[in-house]
């Protein structure tokens, strides 16, 4: 039966010598290389869920007045868009689990590529010939926040409201093509053409996920081209030879486990755990605001941002050049993407290690590095921790200007100091690791000695 | 099994021999059912629709029949399938021939051409112009060359202000210590600049900017409500929270917590504001009704290249 199929598969396709390789590709066994597998799964999740809401949702600003099952919204005016993400929360079978799965996939779906960046990064798995992957990874990373923002400004509740009048404040800002550009996109001031929620949901169902699946797809096609980097595990395991478990057997049920219990968790925290509980925000007008309405975290770093920036503009006479929110808004979050998307040829260049690495390094084995990604790393969370600050007044008490000067300090202080400590105990690390084999040498040496004075005490045997 | 030095296996024996686990594959296949019968109970659940919890029990039936699946699936590759270590070379890092072959043909039958640099300025107009082309009909999404919208607001003078009903507000109405939202009449509120906040305080209190004498009847001031930072409304009225810069009750922003001083015509005391929050000047009528004196003191919303070049009209 398997040779008849196998038979019937290569005489059609001519595919078999191909899958014969992807069956006995090799991975290298490390729990931290699942982590981008987990956004993988999570990003089937997403389709999967995201095309069933739409199956529902009416992407629409025309008005109409809600009369679904959810009594606070009875009888308010809303927009379509509004009213049948409300009506798929309350009164489609089945919707809320989809609709909540969709938005905790979201939110699994960047921590996961954000761990796997991580771990990419400190491990030096971007290096040559690696540099193309970690680039299509980073401008995944950049199109998936976008998308995420617009999932949750389709809605259409006062917090998409909020999110997309800073988003258009940010627009704004661009210097020189600001203003035309934000007019174009949104076909008029703030809030724009009603056609906007057309071009918002087109991005989001269809331009975005095509192109996160096409660089996805880029991104694992080079990652199986190169093979996998590996950990110097063992003996065997070298620059030029990869040492692992094959596809099949070994890692194809591991692999599909992995994704099964990814689709279980997600599914069991769109059951039992609320996220954006939309009816509560009520529908966007744009003369009210919230209090307390927070986005999701993955873009808490651009709020903190947007808000530890002192504030004024640049401008020449009349000419503004460049309006605050840039800075926070647009320019942070291009720093940020810059110096990590440049970082594999700064250290080609400025590091001077040249060559080919299969070989991942341990994180202390390159103090240099792991002290800057130590540092960068701490610049980025503590402008995204800057951006609760308000909650540290609501439920702390603590002054919120105060903590706003604080962090203003503090950002540029605790990089440079986080610098410092972490080259210094990866040094300390790899000192105390050598004196240990060092003390290991000399003890086996000391044994062998003492064995051979022992032998020679001992007379030959005759 | 046997395996050669370089990770070859012997080609009569692939695959290491399994561990031979009949208990195991029992327990295969009963995760297996278990996977089964959460996922009937989840059509179950999902067809009765009637317990109070409904959208819990979906959640939870939907997820148990996966993690049975994936509970069987690690057991199966564990303990059932083989699992062996294996080694291979990693692929040849590149292929200087396939190099040099792709190098000559392009060289080869390109070095025929004379005029090289025209066809590529020739190619390179062609190209960009039919870009340009392509992006031309993106021009139909909106005003992109005309920024005028950007400086227009419904407010005129003599323009009453009214609440989120339509009702006018009448001076006696405005108290201090906190803020009401107003509209201009008769007019959309999807309007960025309709929206004003309105305050009142203590009139000996004012420190207006001396061009704007006379702005703020009975000490009763208007502001617009979107945010000259990002766009956001202002809709906290609070009072001081960090003494030594903030002497009133301010007006601040939830987004980025830019903090007004109404008193000094909304001038900027804290926050990432560039520009301080654009004022409408006001008039009581004998009907003790407020209304518009004019438009307001600066353009209204985020900055944007131009926001200083007009007035509001």
């Amino acid at each position: 039966m398997i040779r008849r199929t196998v038979n019937f598969l290569d005489s059609r396709t001519g595919a078999v010598p191909f899958l014969r390789k992807s069956l006995r590709y090799i991975f290298p066994d490390h729990w931290s290389f699942l982590l981008g597998e987990i956004a993988m799964y999570a990003f089937i999740v997403l389709v999967a869920t995201g095309v069933y809401l739409t199956l529902f949702f009416e992407p629409s600003l025309a008005e109409t007045t809600y009369t679904g099952s959810y009594k606070p919204l009875q009888g308010l005016a809303m927009s379509e868009a509004y009213r049948s993400a409300v009506e798929l929360s309350f009164d489609i079978p089945s919707g809320l689990l989809m609709r909540q799965t969709h938005h905790w996939a979201s939110n699994i779906f960047v921590a996961a590529i954000l761990m796997h960046l991580l771990r990419v990064f400190f491990t030096g798995a971007f290096r040559k010939p690696r540099e193309i992957t970690w680039v299509i990874g980073l401008l995944m990373l950049f199109a998936t926040l976008l998308e995420g923002y617009l999932g949750y400004s389709m809605i259409d509740d006062l917090l998409s409201g909020i999110g997309l009048a800073i988003g258009y404040g940010v627009a704004l800002s661009l210097p020189v093509v600001g203003a035309n550009l934000t007019l174009g996109l949104w076909g008029g001031p703030f809030p724009g053409d009603p056609a906007f929620e057309s071009r918002m949901y087109v991005a989001h169902v269809f331009l975005l996920p095509i192109l996160i699946g096409t660089l996805m797809a880029g991104h694992l096609a080079l990652v199986a081209s190169r093979h996998h980097a590996q950990f110097k595990a063992t003996k065997r395991a070298t620059e030029r030879k990869l040492v692992g478990m094959p596809a099949f057997p070994a890692q194809v049920p591991r692999s599909l486990a992995l994704m099964f219990a990814t689709v279980a968790v997600l599914f069991l925290l769109g059951g039992l755990v609320q996220i954006n509980p939309i009816w509560q925000w009520g529908p966007f007008e744009v003369s009210q605001g919230t209090n307390g309405a927070q986005p999701d975290w993955y873009l808490g770093w651009l709020i903190g941002s947007l808000r530890l920036v002192p504030g004024f503009d640049v401008t020449i006479g009349d000419y503004t050049l460049i309006p605050n929110p840039f800075w926070g808004g647009a320019l942070f979050p291009l720093v940020v993407m810059a110096v990590l998307g440049a970082w594999p040829w700064l250290e080609r260049r400025f590091g001077g290690v040249r060559g080919f690495h299969n070989i991942l390094d341990r994180p202390r084995d390159v103090p240099g590095r792991t002290a800057f990604g130590f540092a960068f790393f701490t610049w980025v969370a503590l402008i995204f921790l800057a951006g609760s600050a308000d909650r540290a007044t609501v439920f702390f008490g603590l002054d919120y200007e105060s903590q706003v000067v604080f962090f203003r300090g503090a950002v540029i202080v605790a990089p440079i100091v986080a610098f410092f400590v972490t080259r210094r105990i990866c040094r300390e690390l790899k000192r105390g690791e050598e004196i240990g084999v060092d003390k290991e040498r000399a003890e086996e040496e000391a044994e062998e000695e003492a064995q051979e004075a022992e032998r020679e005490k001992e007379p030959a045997p005759a | 099994m046997t395996t050669s030095p370089d990770g070859e296996h012997d080609s009569h024996d692939i695959v290491a021999p399994g561990p031979q686990s009949p208990r195991s594959e029992l327990a295969v296949a009963a995760l297996l059912v278990a996977a089964a019968v959460s996922a009937i109970a989840f059509i179950v659940v999902y067809s009765l629709e009637k317990f109070s919890t409904q959208h819990e029990l979906l959640g939870i039936t939907l997820a148990a029949s996966f993690a049975f699946v994936a509970a069987a699936l690690l057991l199966f590759g564990e303990r059932v399938l083989p699992s062996e270590e294996v080694a291979e070379d990693y692929p040849e890092a590149a292929a200087p021939m396939e190099q040099e072959e792709v190098a000559k043909v392009m060289e080869e039958s390109t070095s025929g051409i004379t005029r090289k640099r025209l066809l590529v300025g020739a190619g390179g107009t062609a190209g960009g112009a039919i870009g340009l082309a392509a992006l031309t009909p993106a021009l139909s999404m909106g005003p992109w060359i005309d920024v005028a919208p950007l400086y227009r607001t419904p407010w005129r003078p003599g323009r009453r202000l009214v609440d989120d009903k339509g009702k006018p507000y009448k001076a006696e109405e405005i108290e201090q210590e906190t803020f009401y939202t107003a509209f201009p009449e008769g007019s959309s509120d999807r309007n960025l600049g309709a929206s004003l906040v309105v305050v009142r305080v203590d009139p000996a209190a004012l420190r207006l900017p001396p061009e704007r004498a006379g702005w703020a009847p009975e000490g009763i001031l208007a502001f617009s409500k979107i945010c000259p930072h990002a766009a956001c409304t202002v809709a906290i009225y609070q009072k001081p929270t960090y003494g030594p810069t903030q002497p009133g009750p301010a007006l601040v922003c939830p987004c980025h917590y830019s903090t007004f001083d109404p008193a000094k015509g909304g001038e900027v005391l804290f926050g990432p504001a560039g520009r301080p929050l654009p004022q409408l000047p006001l008039t009581v009528d004998a009907g003790r009704e407020i209304r518009a004196g004019g438009n307001f003191s600066d353009a209204i919303g985020p900055s944007w290249w131009g926001i200083e070049m007009e007035e509001p009209h």
